[in-house]
């Protein structure tokens, strides 16, 4: 069996090269973080309407991420929207207990994510707390409706 | 009447015994622990089928992901949605494009020659002397071929992802103008690594088991004529892209569909 360096060496590049392809689809396309996953705290926010809100969606602050959406589920006390909010766990115990969550929309037509605003209340949340104030997404047709029904009045 | 119920039940009968023996096939070549001398035979098959395909397949990738971003911005600017480049590219290439077109295009490069190597292989009755002699060439000759391919096809596919959305980069960042910022964001946002790369590179795995299980078999099991062998290489080409297409339509609507 005759074997040449060059092809052995070419097709250890051409596996290598794969792997390295791979890590880049991993890291820099579908932005996967090496670091092992911090330690995260949960919130709870009970919204009347989440609009186009998916898990999974970012979480942030003055617009920096600091979290995301894990679940969304239907509260059937209130029939309204429960959002489970996973935060960066350096941020457990600073959040006042009057912090507002409102579901915001990236541009126009893009992605739904929810955004938290700092209050004044010096009491904190921790982990597995609620959010009281909180504000629904901004759904195109209810203000349509809106608008019409105005027009009509006047 | 008769003597075409009798011709059908012929295809049929015909049909069943062919995929018996290609799939006896497949599970006698492709299972056993290879030795050393195996090793080095995948070697040679790995820089035939893998690293030689490596220049069509970057190519294509690389002109693929330019369309895709000029076609694309042309059509989001419309909508003002142009940030969604980067998104719209790799989800493309990554679920649907590199899988099926590395597929398309391993079987015209890759798959043909190895059905008319096997074939001649066979027409010159050297697949019979190995067997006088005591070598078995399912192993020598079948297994090195089947496992390069299993193995190429996918780093194959990873390389035209790659390459295609580097090409995407190229035309709308550097060409079009748009914001390098948002073509990342907007595609680090939307791509999930298990749900898109995960899925895509199953799906090309299944690709890539049917695509050289097509060329090897369709090599193997060929009448022993030059007429023969040509026969068998159009029908590697043709099964192959055809079974290609037909399970990229199966596996997405597994995948995606939410049929699950």
């Amino acid at each position: 069996m005759k074997r040449s360096k060059t092809m052995e060496l070419g097709v250890g590049l051409f596996m290598l090269a794969g792997i390295l392809g791979l890590v880049f689809l991993g890291l820099r396309v579908s932005g996967l973080s090496l670091s092992v996953p911090a330690d995260t705290f949960t919130l709870q926010a009970n919204f009347a309407n989440i609009g186009g809100l998916k898990p999974r969606a970012r979480v942030t602050m003055a617009g920096v991420n600091v979290g995301r959406v894990s679940a969304i589920e239907l509260d059937t006390d209130w029939y309204d929207a429960r959002v489970t909010l996973e935060l960066d766990g350096a941020l457990e115990g600073q959040l006042s207990r009057d912090t507002t969550a409102a579901i915001l929309t990236a541009g126009l037509l893009g992605e739904q994510y929810v955004g938290l605003s700092p209050g004044g209340d010096p009491e904190t949340l921790g982990d597995g707390d609620t959010l009281t104030d909180t504000q629904s997404a901004l759904v195109l047709e209810e203000l349509i409706q809106q608008f019409v029904s105005n027009m009509v009045r006047d | 009447m008769i003597p075409r119920v009798i011709a059908l039940g012929r295809h049929g009968c015909d049909l069943l015994e062919a995929l018996g023996r290609s799939g006896l096939f497949l599970a006698q070549s492709a299972l056993g622990w290879p030795s050393r001398e195996g090793l080095y035979l995948w070697l040679r098959q790995m820089h035939f089928v893998g690293v030689l395909s490596l220049a069509i397949v970057l190519v294509s990738g690389l002109f693929i992901g330019m369309v895709l971003a000029l076609q694309g911005y042309t059509i989001l600017i419309d909508f003002g949605a142009e940030q969604a480049l980067g998104q719209m590219v790799a989800l493309s290439l990554l679920r649907e494009l590199a899988p099926v077109v590395a597929a398309l295009l391993f079987a015209g490069r890759a798959g043909s020659a190895l059905t008319a190597e096997i074939g001649l292989m066979k027409a010159t009755e050297q697949l019979t002397s190995m067997e006088m002699i005591g070598v078995d060439p399912l192993r020598r000759v079948v297994a090195p071929r089947l496992w390069a391919g299993f193995v190429s096809l996918p780093l194959l596919t990873v390389g035209f992802s790659v390459v295609g959305i580097y090409g995407g980069f190229l035309v709308g960042v550097e060409w079009l103008g748009l914001f390098e910022g948002s073509y990342w964001s907007n595609m680090q946002a939307s791509v999930d690594f298990i749900a898109d790369v995960g899925n895509g590179m199953l799906k090309s795995l299944v690709f890539a088991l049917v695509v050289t299980w097509i060329a090897v078999f369709q090599g193997y099991d060929l009448i022993p004529t030059s007429e023969g062998i040509s026969r068998a290489t159009t029908r590697t080409v043709v099964y192959s892209s055809l079974a290609v297409l037909g399970l990229d339509f199966v596996l997405t609507a597994v995948m995606f569909g939410g049929l699950s």
